[in-house]
């Protein structure tokens, strides 16, 4: 079982299409699951602490704002985790602030940095495109190596 | 600062989306209640969502897809059920993060199309040779802005 980084990281179709095919979904709510489980200072909504954009600084530079810095720090050790992702592009629900664009920006640059298969997709608009995507996804994970390979 | 003391530690949430025409989200839990072995089950509105130990929860999982494996979709959830953090019963207004999945429910519809006949073509189902190229959009064009410029002064 590989463990695949979903993008949109909140993304429903991918995470389930990902498990569905046998693998494991790195997506957002694990990072906000680690946090929110973890016992600390009170920092409602997300537990997203003064020490976040700290540990972002490993994944961007100090000059970064520190919203980038801190919801890096709950992507990054996903993205260093991922053995390949899955990418869907110009996704029109994963939109937001600036600091979110840019931190979007930073997860794609991370991606395609770390050298890791990456399949990039578009979501579909209708039955045709949806049997490509399926079968691209499932051609795609079928190539990453199963539990107990490896 | 307050001290935080995490409720749930060491469970998983799930959710569970239904978009089937022959099954309801109702009928879905009352299915799921009978497999469910101890997980904490909550019926939405647009489906289920699971609390528990992750192996429980992988077991229900397993049982639930069976229901209707290409109208179930699952994905993991970071919060508890009910968290009011999360939960608009305190917030007023759309669960956060609820608008994304609305967007994603809309074209469940073309990947339960595509489930079905990747499994009926098997392997021969089409694959697009390669995956397409991240488009730049289109620079605005001096005229268009012109145009928009004199439509807004108009």
């Amino acid at each position: 079982m590989a463990k695949v980084f979903i993008y949109p990281a909140t993304s429903l179709i991918l995470s389930d299409l990902v498990a569905r095919f046998g693998h494991k979904p790195l997506g957002a709510a694990l990072g906000i699951r680690e946090r929110i489980q973890t016992a600390g200072i009170d920092s409602p909504p997300l537990q997203i602490t003064p020490e976040e954009p700290k540990r972002g600084l490993k994944y961007a530079a100090v000059e970064v704002p520190s919203g980038v810095r801190g919801r890096m720090a709950i992507y990054g050790p996903l993205i260093e985790e991922a053995e390949a992702a899955v990418v869907v592009n110009d996704a029109d629900l994963a939109f937001g602030c600036m600091g979110c664009a840019r931190t979007d920006e930073l997860i794609l640059f991370s991606l395609r940095q770390s050298g890791i298969p990456i399949l990039e997709l578009k979501y579909p608009t209708n039955e045709d495109e949806g049997v490509q995507f399926v079968a691209a996804i499932k051609k795609f994970l079928a190539s990453l190596p199963k539990e107990g390979e490896a | 600062m307050a001290d935080y003391t995490p409720d749930h530690v060491g469970t998983v949430t799930k959710y569970v989306f239904v978009e089937s025409p022959s099954m309801t989200p109702g009928e879905l839990a009352l299915r799921a209640y009978e497999a469910s072995e101890g997980v904490l089950i909550k019926e939405t509105c647009f489906g289920l969502q699971v609390t528990g130990e992750p192996e429980a929860v992988d077991r229900l999982i397993t049982e639930i897809r069976t229901f209707d494996p290409t109208h179930i979709f699952v994905k993991d959830r970071g919060f508890p059920p009910g968290d009011p953090r999360r939960c608009r019963a305190n917030l007023g207004g759309a669960r956060p993060g609820y608008l994304g999945h609305e967007r994603e429910f809309r074209i469940l519809r073309y990947i339960t199309h595509g489930l079905e006949e990747v499994e009926r073509r098997g392997e021969d189902a089409a694959v697009p040779e390669a995956a397409p190229a991240r488009e730049r959009r289109p620079l605005l064009d001096i005229k268009r802005l012109q145009e928009l410029i004199d439509t807004e002064e108009s």
